[in-house]
């Protein structure tokens, strides 16, 4: 009768005890990282915002002068990723409606999506050295070597894939009967594509699309040959073709440097990069929880 | 899909509107084959600029460990062999880290709730840029695990990994960033993987009395294989390819040394750190090394993707 019972001593009992203590320390050092990383971030880099922070150029590198703010580099960003959006958003929308709404399977369409899963692989700096060689050193921009907009195709080349895979994705999730009514009423191809499916699997693709946009606004490694740094403000439209700083650049070229003052702008930039780019994952994953749960009803 | 398209083909339509739709169509095929484009574009320019130091170092270039612009001679030994050491140390502290995790995750140790907290916890640390990292490394973790290294070094001396005085930015930190940005990697992919184990054979494994871990040990886990190999790989991959956090914390050195706790070298913090003030030769050098990198990536790559389909679809 006792053997119905649990025993505490058994020797499967204390090994299952053992394993199960083991893997929910590996769970809570698998989330020390961030915390700590976040916290330290919030801390340190929170305690630099200040308003000159937005405004300012960064001072040269040094203790006595005071280290400026972040102004160029905050809006390189923006301008950076902006471009390298609007070169990877249609290119990747356009080639995931290929895959998903007009291939059928063969071998065109299997070779592109390897493609596109080995384009994701390739090393960021890859692609940054690509750009360089293509672009920056053979001067094709009008005769501009590091440029702003070097830096945006470097990061469109990342992008891409992931806009493709998103798309390809979001399509396929779309049921098939949605485009035979539409093929049904008499509508054409490009109609069903661009009035129902895509419409209606808009909003996954914009969730990916965004966190490709988030992710790659972070990167740094293709900007340092590409784009390069640049300590000025951006003025107008002929700066695309010259040196561009960027938070990710800021970031690196500032660790380095021995100075108090650089530091903490490092880290200031870091504290605006991670809490943007955290608020934006945060913010879709509601959003697709949101969403499950709205299609279980 | 067939079906579709042959309803459609049968159909009379103006001329016009049939002219837009082939040209849609044929204008998302040329944007889906820039992929195809921008990827050879890549392997071709590294290739023919690489072309120059391949033709005069040969093979020589991956075993010497000579890297000298002034007499240009080069050879990326060291650097290699740090992409390696890094790339599979972290591995081997990530994956049972991380596997650990995965399993903790899809089992019921604790409520849905807080498993899919520590869950997105892991996914979020994904989020953190690379050079963010780095710039934590070299403040925050550097500090906390000096003297660490210095316990090592008196007391595990006698390794070679263990054998030099530890310098403030090394291999060994390196590593342990790499553990960081590899953690999200493997533990994601791992519990996809767990998850798609069919509940049949857990309740099978139950039914004849197995116990909790048993089960997981020698039924769900060899099940998941797979897939948390083909996470594993593409880990290695992204381990190999990382820049900027290593690039920051690794030291920069080309002096060639057994131990990790002296600075290193990997391929991409060679490409990040000379890249900017090199020309003539080195430039060739570095465009062989970041062919060697690519190379190896790819190969990592597209093995994890044959993995994947060749055993995914078991159950």
């Amino acid at each position: 009768m006792n053997s119905l019972y649990y025993q505490k001593g058994l020797s499967r009992n204390i090994g299952d005890k053992f394993f199960t203590s083991l893997s929910v320390i590996c769970a809570l050092i698998a989330i020390l990282p961030l915390i700590f990383l976040v916290t330290y971030i919030l801390i340190k880099g929170g305690s630099q915002i200040t308003l000159e922070l937005f405004i300012l150029e960064p001072n040269p590198p040094g203790d006595d002068l005071g280290a400026g703010g972040i102004n160029p580099a905050l809006l390189g960003t923006l301008i950076i990723t902006t471009i390298a959006s609007i070169i990877a958003i249609p290119i990747g929308v356009g080639g995931g409606i290929y895959l998903a709404e007009y291939s059928k399977g063969g071998a065109f369409s299997r070779f592109i999506r390897f493609g596109v899963n080995v384009l994701a692989a390739v090393p960021s700096i890859i692609a940054g050295i690509f750009i360089y060689a293509l672009i920056v050193s053979t001067k094709i921009l009008f005769g501009s070597m590091y440029s702003g907009l070097a830096g945006g195709m470097a990061l469109s080349i990342l992008m891409l894939p992931a806009v493709i895979k998103t798309t390809d994705e979001g399509l396929k999730l779309v049921p098939n009967e949605l485009r035979y009514a539409s093929l049904g009423i008499g509508a054409s191809m490009y109609t069903t594509i661009l009035k129902v499916t895509l419409p209606s699997a808009f909003r996954s693709i914009a969730t990916g699309v965004v966190l490709g946009i988030a992710r790659s606004a972070g990167e740094t490694a293709p900007l340092i040959f590409t784009a390069l740094f640049s300590y000025y403000y951006i003025t107008g439209f002929g700066d695309l073709f010259y040196e561009m700083g960027s938070l990710a650049v800021l970031i690196y070229n500032f660790a380095l440097e021995p100075y108090d003052a650089q530091n903490k702008l490092a880290w200031a930039a870091s504290f605006i990069l991670v809490l943007s780019i955290l608020s934006v994952n945060i913010f879709s994953r509601i959003l697709s929880a949101l969403n499950e749960k709205t299609k279980r009803l | 899909m067939e079906e579709k398209l042959t309803l459609f083909k049968n159909r009379k339509r103006f001329g016009i509107e049939k002219n837009i739709d082939i040209i849609f169509k044929n204008t998302s095929l040329v944007l889906s084959s820039f992929v195809a484009i921008i990827l050879l574009g890549i392997i071709l320019v590294v290739f023919f600029q690489s072309f120059e130091s391949f033709a005069r170092y040969g093979l020589k270039f991956l075993v010497t460990s000579e890297w000298n612009p002034v007499k240009d001679e080069y050879g990326a030994f060291t650097a290699i062999y740090g992409t390696f050491v890094t790339s599979f140390l972290s591995l081997l502290i990530t994956i049972p880290l991380g596997v650990g995790t995965a399993i903790f995750i899809t089992e019921d140790f604790v409520p849905k709730v807080f498993r899919e907290i520590i869950g997105s916890f892991v996914e979020l640390l994904a989020a953190i840029p690379s050079v963010v990292l780095g710039l934590w490394a070299i403040f925050v973790l550097e500090p906390f695990f000096r003297a660490f290294f210095f316990f090592l070094n008196n007391f595990f001396g006698w390794i070679p990994l263990f054998s030099t005085e530890p310098t403030g930015r090394n291999s060994f930190l390196a590593i342990l960033i790499l553990v960081v940005m590899l953690l999200p990697i493997v533990t994601s992919i791992a519990r996809d993987s767990l998850n798609q184990v069919p509940k049949k054979l857990r309740n099978a494994a139950y039914g004849i009395g197995a116990s909790r871990w048993k089960t997981i040990f020698s039924v769900i886990l060899p099940a998941a294989l797979s897939g948390i190999m083909a996470g594993v790989l593409l880990a290695l991959g992204r381990a190999m390819g990382e820049t900027m956090a290593v690039t920051m914390i690794i030291g920069n050195s080309n002096v060639f040394s057994w131990s990790l706790l002296s600075p290193g070298y990997t391929i991409s913090s060679m490409l990040a750190n000379q890249f900017g003030e090199a020309d003539g030769s080195q430039v060739s050098s570095l465009f062989y090394a970041a062919f060697v990198l690519m190379t190896l990536s790819l190969v990592v790559n597209i093995f994890a993707q044959w993995l994947v389909k060749k055993f995914s679809l078991k159950y």
